[in-house]
This record gives C-alpha cells, structure tokens and sequence, in this order.
C-alpha cells in the first residue's frame, strides 16, 4: 500500500503545479483577448475618459505582471478575492454554483453510470445479437446529437407536455425531492451525452478479455456465460472502465455549459462564460483552476482505484 | 449578448404618430373596448423573464447597460422624473421644475418620499445621486450627458442645476435610468446598495441568476405597483425564454425572436406586444475614408438597399422602414416630409457615375453584435446592391469584442442605437463634429450650426423647422445609412394586463412594467 500513497502524493504535487501553468496559461489567454473589462463594462458607450478612470479603479493600468503576481499572492493567501465587475466576492459568486455543478453532475453520473455500465455487459454477453446492435445505435445517436438539440427536443417531449419544468429554479433553500424533480431534464440530457462512451468502452474492455485463456478456462468448466463475465472479467476490465468513467465526470462538471443555457441552470459554466466575455479575470481564473482541480483530482482518483483493482499493481515484487 | 446604452426614445409631440402606428399594429383595443377595461388591481408575483443579465452584473448606476439591470433598477429606484406612457415628462421625486433661461435649472423635490431603509429622501441625496455621473474621476457612462453641467446645490427643497449653456430639453436627462435617487452617505451614493425610493424592495438578488422583491407598503404611488411581488429571471436563450412563457414559467418576455412570433400568437394563452418605439438599425461609414468621403458613393449605397425587404425579412414586419434618419416617427421633430429612398439601382448607378465609378467595391464588416439578423442583413443588402455594380463583400467579425474591434474602426460596418430622448441628445451623441461617439466621424457646418442654435430657440415651429432641416441633412448628405426601425416585441401571458398604452420609451413599457401592470 505504501506506494500508493507515494503515488498520490506525487500527483498531488504535480497536480499543484499543473494548476500554476492552468493559472498562467488562463491569464495569458484572457490579456491575448480584444479589450478589457472596462471596455466591456461600459460597451458602446464608452469614452476615454471614462475608460481611464473605471481602469485606475479597477487596477487595469497596470501592467499584466503585477496584476497577476497581485492574483497570485492574494490566492496564495486563501483570498479568491472579488469580482472585478460587479465588487461582490468571488467566494459568494461560486460556492452556491459549485455546488449546483457537482449536483448535475453527480445527478447525471448516477443515472448514466449504472445504465452505461448494465447496457456494456449486456451488449458484451449477448454481442452482436439485436440487443447489441440497438444498444450501439440509440446511444451512439444521442452521442451524435449536439447537447442543445437534445435538450430541446426533451423539452419538446416532456416540458411542453407538462411532465417536468423547463426551467431549472433551484436555489440553497430547495428541498432535495424537488431539486431532483426540477433537474431530470438537464440530468437526462446529460446521460444521454454521456453513456455512450462509457457503455462502448465496458463492451470492448470485456469482450477483449473474453478472448483470453483463463475465460476460456472458465468456459470449459462450464460457468454460464453471465457468471464468466461478473466474476472473471469485470474485475479485470475495471481500470479502463473507471478511466473512462472518471474522464465523463469530469467532463460533466466542466462542459455542461450548454445544457446549462438551455434548462437556465445556474451552474459554473454559465459564470465561467459571462466572466470571459467580461473579461472578469479574477472569476475566469478561479472558476479555471476549479474546473483543473476537477480534471487533476479526478485522474488521480482513477488512476488509485484501478491500482487498487489490480492485484499485480497492488503488490508488486 | 450586451444591449449597449442609449437613451430613449421619447416625445412630447409624437404621441399621435406612435398611437398610429401602434394602432396599426393591432396593439391598442377600440376606444369603446377599452372604456370596459377593468381597474388595475393588486396581488400576485410577476415573473418577467429578461433575455438580458449576467453573473458579471453589478449594482453601480453609472455601468448599467444591460435590460435586466434596466428592470431591475426601475422596480426598486425611482428618478427625479419619468416618462409616461404617452412620452410626457411627469413629475417622480421631482415635484415640479423650471427654468427661467434654460441655463439654470431648478428641482423642487417632493417632500415625505423615504428609502426602503425608513430614511427620508432628502436634497443630499438627489445631489449625491447626480453627482456620481459627473466630475473627473466618474466612471458612469452617461458622463458626457452631464459634462455640460457646471454646478449642483441645495436651496431649502430645491435643488439647482447650472449649465454651461442654455438647454431647452435639459429636464429629459432627468429622466435618464442611470440617475436613479439612492441614499447619500457623506454626500457619496453607496453604489453597493440596492436601497432606494421605488415601488419594490428587494428581497434577494444573485446576479445571473434571479432577484426577488415584494411590494414596498410605503410606496408613494399609490396607483402604482400593483404585484405583491416580483421576480426578475435572466433567460439568456430565446428558446428557453419562449417555452418558459409556454410552459408557464414565467409570465412575460422579451426580445421575441422574429421568426417565432407568429407561431407563439397561434398556440393561444398569450399575446404579443410589438412596441413601435425609436431604436433602429444603421450602417455607419466612416466619412473620412475613400471610398465614403465622396456623398455620391454614400448616396449610391443608400439607394442599393432594399429598406422594405429588410423590415419584411429580418424584422419579420416588426418595424418600419427608416429614411436613413435617426429620428423616428414617435419623436417630437419627426421630419414626415422628405423624399422616400426606395430601392433604385439605377440611381444609385446615377450617384456611382457622379463620383467618377463605374463600379464599388466595399467591404461591410458585421457580428449579430450589432443587431439580431445584422450578418442576414448584411448578405441580403450586397445582393440588392449588386444590381447597382456595387459590390459589397460581407465579412463577418466575432460578436465578442465587436464594439472594440469594429465598430468606429472597420470603414463599413453594422451597428444600432437605441433612439434618443430628445432629438438633440440624438444628434449630439451620435453626429456632431468632434462628438465622442460619432461613429460616421461627419462634419458639416451647416449642421452644427443648427444644432447648436436650436438648443436656445423657444418658439416651437421655429425649432421644429430646425430639427426637419437637421433630418434632411443626415439623411441626404450624413454617412449612416439607416434602414429601419425596430420594435420592441414582448410576449405576455393572458393573466396579464396591460395599461392601453405601453410607453414606446425603451422596452418592456419604459422598463416600468413591474410598476404599470397588473393580473387582470
């Protein structure tokens, strides 16, 4: 086990360290940007002199080094500090939509896991037959579909009929029940999006497994084919299946920016695009280095569970 | 995604004309019907879902640029004065004003008005609030609105505005949305607030996301603010803020997309609103720049477009056909007289040969930015002009960063304005020489000496005669071609009800329908 541990203190130290080249890359990106929040703040109607003075209050006539050395110790120091356009602390602006984001997210995940993962096995025990093939195609079309069309043909199905809300008005004070009555059409459109991927990575880990010797062993001592693949080859087919099912978290918590605009979701994404057209750098970076934690934690979380889930990795020699 | 600030579109005069065309457009019931029309009655939460408004939104009066924040700011401020439905100025915390020389200002304010916070409004804070957009280190965006101000000071109840010069039509920018009253701490307005005089308290506010408000008991208004409640949701996606409405999300709309509206007035339980008001669509070409600097080749693109196929076709009808003349029918000075430009190769092949052409080539830069439908608008205006030898290439620019790359850089491009409260304000902010937001970068004598002149001149038909002259002008000899107005298109639910006249001064009535609706 020892490591293990070693390994995940590592990552973590790299994971840092990715998050500081996230955080420059980010800054750099949003200054190669045309304008600046004080342009976008006042728009067209913008003068010179009142551009000069909304950027000696905002900081902006400073060169970009400093602004983002000022970032960076700031955040060094636990302070997210505040919003550049609207003064209001940045903390305040993404606790709440955090905490929708990792809702839908884990909303989604756990109607897409358990579903991707139960039509995988299926597809593989009976491969090519008419289950297989109808598996493959309707979740290969929802993959296909863009996310919005999706959407708004559920909203089309089942919001215009009444069934469920095409707005999503969740605020810290709604109960669980209804958050999970009001969030089912971005949930499920998100499910759709998702269970492809993970569905035809189940299927292919576990039929190229079938192929191996000891399944073939199993086969001869007569196991039905169901025991053969829950007991033999799932185990051996976790690693890939927890990657793939750790990278569409992943996905679900930062890309749903669209699925977001459409249900009017607040979640991080819709923050994170208002910021950059903004050009509210402060919020861009920290909603960055969110969605980098995401990405960093969940790699690690992966890549320590098919560790664990593999004997020969568990206790090498 | 940002409506840029303007000012508005009202008028004294230009009531008949905007009953008119409002009529036309099947929004104002028979007089017979609407005498049996039911008194405003209170109760309810109205929910109003705005195409406008991001997390990035903030409180401060001087940057509201946005219709959310414009809502918003109308259902819990009040100003010094408003505009009514019928475009006349009325008398809000200003109780009265005048002004014996139009060069100095005086405001009576209206005694036994207080803040949500129980705080009386005092002079203090009317000055605090104005001052916030004036002076050198203001960052509010209607500081050259209030540059020709030269001093503020209290007299008992009143407070006396000076000018630099005399002003007849200065009291029309009290009423502009940014010089909201708010509460004066050490003779500062606390930007950071959301306490003020106005018909709604706010309960909650997320930027983004919603506000919440309920009635203020102490309103003082008592014909006014008929909801126990509010709530503002910003609902960026058209889509989504059509089945919001259809759904029963929401009980009314905005900004309408064209496309849908005839299928949205056919699916019953709501109605269509379409405010003819002054906002319109232009072209602006950069005067100083070959091509453009000759009025023949400027003369020849504005008769190669084709004005009716645009309205028909990117305002779906909801608009009117401009004469490339930034003052719209519902203001006061509306010029109704000059020559129609309908769409005529032939003399725009004319006006080519006058400039020593044969054939144009041009490039017209354009980002739905602008307008919604600017890039069609754009296509479809170089296919009419190919007619004419002009070749038009359209070269279309990312809407992020358009106001800052584009517009007043490109020589050729899309953009809009709002409409103006007053035809000076118009003609000052968007055509005089040397102006900060001349986008066509015109100069012409005779113009400036006008508008100058006018601004003194007392006697009505002697300005107005001015104004039409000062229309003539920018249609004929100007660099913007103007095609269209637009109007303001909302969608309610039917348990709204409407006053019978909705204010062609700004959207969702003068972004006082918070205040001036009601459920039936």
């Amino acid at each position: 086990m020892g490591h293990v541990w070693k390994m995940v203190g590592q990552r973590l130290a790299l994971g840092v360290l990715t998050l500081f080249i996230v955080s420059v890359v980010i800054f750099g990106a949003t200054e190669l940007l045309p304008g600046d929040l004080a342009r976008e703040l006042l728009g067209q109607s913008a003068t010179p002199e009142t551009l000069a003075a909304l950027r000696a209050q905002l900081g902006l006539d400073q060169p970009a080094p400093v602004r983002y050395w000022n970032w960076l110790s700031a955040f060094l120091q636990g302070d997210f500090g505040v919003s550049m356009a609207n003064r209001r602390p940045i903390s305040d602006l993404i606790s709440a939509r955090l905490g929708n984001t990792i809702f839908l997210a884990l909303y989604a995940a756990a109607l897409a896991v358990p579903i991707s993962l139960t039509l995988g096995i299926l597809a593989a025990l009976w491969r090519n037959s008419i289950f297989d093939r109808a598996a493959n195609v309707g979740a290969l079309s929802a993959i296909s579909f863009p996310e919005f069309f999706v959407a708004y043909i559920l909203v089309l199905w089942l919001a215009q009929t009444g069934l469920f809300p095409s707005m999503v008005r969740i605020n810290p004070t709604t109960e669980f029940g209804d958050k999970l009555y009001m969030a089912f059409l971005p949930a499920l459109t998100l499910t759709l999006v998702v269970t492809a991927h993970m569905m035809r990575m189940t299927r292919a880990a576990i039929i190229n497994l079938l192929a191996s010797p000891y399944i073939e062993m199993a086969r001869l001592k007569g196991l039905s084919p169901m025991r053969i693949i829950l007991r033999h080859a799932v185990p051996n087919a976790l690693a890939p299946i927890i990657n793939v099912v750790a990278l569409n978290l992943a996905y679900l918590i930062t890309g749903v920016v669209v699925v977001e605009v459409v249900f009017v979701y607040p979640g991080l994404g819709q923050l994170m695009v208002d910021a950059v057209s903004n050009r509210d750098i402060a919020v861009v970076q920290a909603v960055a280095l969110i969605f980098a934690a995401a990405y960093v934690l969940l790699n690690l979380l992966a890549d320590v569970l098919s560790t664990l889930s593999n004997p020969r990795l568990l206790h090498r020699r | 995604m940002t409506m840029k600030p303007h000012q508005s579109g009202l008028t004294r005069r230009g009531l008949l004309q905007g009953a008119t065309a409002m009529t036309a457009a099947g929004l104002i019931l028979p007089a017979s019907m609407t005498a049996a029309r039911a008194e405003p009655k209170k109760g309810g939460i109205l929910r109003v879902g705005i195409g406008h408004g991001s997390t990035t939104d903030g409180m401060d009066p001087g940057l509201w640029d946005n219709l959310y924040a414009q809502v918003f700011a109308a259902a819990r401020h009040n100003q010094l004065i408003e505009v009514d439905a019928n475009s006349q100025l009325t008398p809000e915390i200003a109780e009265s004003w005048e002004s014996a020389d139009g060069q100095t200002w005086v405001f009576k304010i209206r005694e036994g008005v207080s803040f949500h916070s129980g705080k009386p409004v005092t002079v203090e804070d009317v000055i605090a609030s104005l001052n916030h957009h004036r002076g050198e280190a203001t960052t509010s965006a209607i500081k050259p609105l209030m540059a020709p101000v030269t001093d503020i000071k209290a007299d008992g109840q009143n407070v006396v505005v000076t000018l630099d010069a005399p002003n007849a039509d200065f009291a029309y920018i009290m009423s502009d949305y940014h010089l909201a009253i708010m509460p004066a701490v050490d003779g500062k307005i606390d930007v950071q607030s959301t306490d003020g005089c106005g018909g709604y308290v706010v309960d909650s506010y997320e930027p983004g996301v919603q506000a919440t408000l309920s009635r203020n008991p102490n309103y003082w208004k008592s014909d006014r603010a008929h909801f126990d409640g509010l709530e503002l949701l910003p609902i960026l996606d058209s889509a989504a803020r059509l089945n919001a409405l259809m759904t029963g999300s929401v009980d009314v709309i905005d900004q309408v997309d064209p496309a849908t509206i005839d299928m949205l007035a056919a699916r019953g339980g709501n109605r269509i609103l379409s405010i003819p008001g002054t906002a319109h669509y232009t072209f602006p070409m950069d005067s100083r720049a070959a091509p453009y600097n000759d009025n023949n080749v400027r003369l020849a693109l504005k008769y190669a477009i084709d004005r009716q196929e645009l309205v028909d076709k990117i305002l779906a009808g909801h608009g009117q056909v401009s004469n490339d003349n930034p003052i719209g029918p519902a203001n006061r000075y509306f010029n109704p007289d000059m020559e129609a430009k309908t769409y005529d190769p032939d003399k725009a092949k004319f006006y080519l040969k006058e400039a020593g052409l044969d054939s144009l080539d041009v490039t017209l830069t354009a980002a739905d930015a602008a307008f919604s439908g600017a890039v069609d608008a754009a296509v479809l205006f170089s296919e009419t002009a190919r007619a004419a030898n002009i070749n038009i290439t359209v070269d279309r620019a990312p809407n992020d960063g358009y106001w800052d790359n584009v517009w007043m850089k490109q020589p050729f491009c899309a953009s809009y304005w709002g409409g103006r409260a007053v035809e000076d304000h118009m003609f000052t902010t968007a055509y005089a020489t040397g102006g900060a937001w001349n986008d066509t970068f015109w100069e012409n004598e005779r113009f400036m000496e006008l508008l100058v002149g006018a601004r003194s001149v007392v006697d009505e038909d002697k300005r107005r005669e001015m104004y039409h002259e000062m229309q003539h002008l920018v249609s004929f000899e100007g660099a913007a071609i103007i095609p269209m107005y637009n109007n303001y298109v909302m969608a309610v639910a039917d348990a709204v009800a409407t006053p019978e006249k909705i204010s062609t001064n700004w959207n969702l009535d003068g972004f006082r329908c918070t205040e001036r609706w009601w459920f039936a």
